[in-house]
């Protein structure tokens, strides 16, 4: 690992606090213009009590959402496989400092530590590259729209409106549940496992950035219009806000496969990264993924 | 607290007085002790009332509660169970953590903590709680449902 300024749990509370108390820059504004648009009574009641809460919710530096999730955290850059320890301080410290739900059980005896920590925990995707920094990532992710996800192997013959139809439906399905308005997160391809990966790494591309694939911007946009015509509206009770952005990663996959996942995140799809180079950390809420 | 309430009344044990005729929020909230014991909200939004779906027409019955708190709506078995002894669903905004909690004006305490923070019943007087809307009332009428009749899956 390159020499890093601040100690890695320090950082790594810093992250958890700036991803939970304040909602990235770009959600904010995609709020905004659907309160701008909404017709709806109820659903515009929705999305003021919303960013009132975002508001208050950085004012004070508590987290706006009581789920504060599990976190999942990307590792990309250069880095040494000792940060995983110093990451899991990071997590058991902020739980007590910011403090953060203790949300991580036993999935059979359900039992909880308290600290956020346990078997397999924290989540850690690494990414390394040639640069010389390490970036590290966290996107503390809500169980209510996590229990939505959906993973199709669909027929290769279904094509892409199958995959549309597949999308459409996992989110109007969930209804209320994961918290909507929703960023839908999609992967198309890979094998399964990659394809729930990409859908996730999705949610962390920023809302106001433009997908550099004219064939997934288009299909991005086509289901954006759909779903905010559907009707479902904030919290599945009705109105022309359903998502506020569709974002989709795509690889390649077999010639007899064709994987589609869908990972949503809530109104409330909270990220922060931190930018580490021998001299000094920066902080960002949307960075390219 | 579900399971634990049924079980503990199913037992003919002591489950907390106050859950008869009581508002029950779903809700796991983010709770921090002070140095005198009492307890403090920091984030108390609602949480996936589907999750409850099973356990609720026995709740209602049983403890006679009088209105659900909850977000995302609940079963048709629910919906009957709310129409034969009067009680109301209201649903907040998910993730609205910090603007609910200001209506959870104190905490009176907190029964079966060892459940963990967000499983355990806390015990809340509130003042302007909300905003809540009606989504499922008395009647069998539900809004979710309204909603989910009329989606247009192919715009």
């Amino acid at each position: 690992m390159i020499k890093l300024p601040e100690p890695v749990d320090d950082i790594v509370v810093n992250l958890l606090r700036l991803a939970n108390t304040k909602l990235p820059e770009d959600i904010g504004w995609a709020l905004e213009a659907a309160a701008g648009w909404e017709t709806n009574e109820i659903a515009y009641t929705q999305l003021g009590a919303i960013m009132d809460n975002v508001k208050k919710a950085e004012h004070i530096g508590r987290p706006m959402c009581q789920d504060t999730g599990i976190p999942v955290f990307y590792v990309r850059g250069k880095f040494d496989s000792g940060i995983a320890k110093l990451i899991e301080k990071g997590v058991e410290r902020a739980t007590r400092e910011i403090p953060l739900r203790p949300n991580t059980v036993d999935p059979l005896t359900r039992e909880n530590q308290g600290s956020n920590l346990g078997q397999g925990m924290p989540i850690i995707h690494y990414i390394p590259t040639d640069d010389d920094f390490t970036e590290i990532t966290v996107l503390p992710k809500g169980a209510g729209s996590e229990n939505m996800t959906r993973l199709g192997m669909l027929n290769p013959a279904d094509g892409v409106e199958g995959v549309r139809k597949f999308i459409m439906d996992a989110v109007l399905d969930a209804g209320g549940r994961p918290c909507p308005p929703s960023i839908v997160g999609v992967g198309i391809g890979g094998t399964s496992d990659v394809c729930v990966e990409m859908a996730k790494e999705a949610l962390l591309i920023p809302l106001d950035s433009e997908n550099p694939d004219p064939v997934l911007r288009k299909m991005e946009e086509d289901l954006f219009v759909a779903l905010n015509g559907s009707g479902l509206g904030p919290m599945g009770l009705g109105g022309s806000t359903t998502v506020l952005g569709v974002r989709i990663k795509k690889a390649c996959c077999h010639t007899a496969s064709l994987p589609v996942a869908v990972n949503i995140g809530c109104w409330a799809t909270r990220r922060a990264s931190a930018k580490i180079t021998d001299t000094g950390v920066e902080y960002a809420q949307g960075v390219e993924f | 607290m579900h399971i634990r309430a049924l079980e503990y009344d199913s037992e003919g044990k002591d489950v907390p007085e106050d859950i008869r005729g009581s508002a029950l929020f779903h809700c796991g909230p983010i709770m921090k002790q002070m140095d005198d014991g009492s307890w403090r909200v920091i984030a108390a939004g609602p949480t996936t009332s589907a999750r409850m779906n099973k356990l609720e027409p026995e709740m209602i019955e049983r403890f006679g509660i009088r209105a659900i708190i909850g977000k995302g709506g609940m079963s048709q078995e629910v919906a009957e169970a709310m129409k034969r002894c009067g009680c109301v669903y209201l649903a907040a905004t998910g993730g609205a953590a910090i603007l609910l909690a200001e209506g959870l004006c104190s905490c009176r305490g907190c029964e079966w903590l060892d459940l963990g923070m967000a499983e355990a019943m806390w015990r809340f007087d509130t003042q302007k709680f909300g905003p809540l809307i009606v989504a499922m009332d008395a009647e069998g009428n539900s809004l979710y449902e309204d909603v989910r009749k009329s989606l247009v899956r192919d715009a």
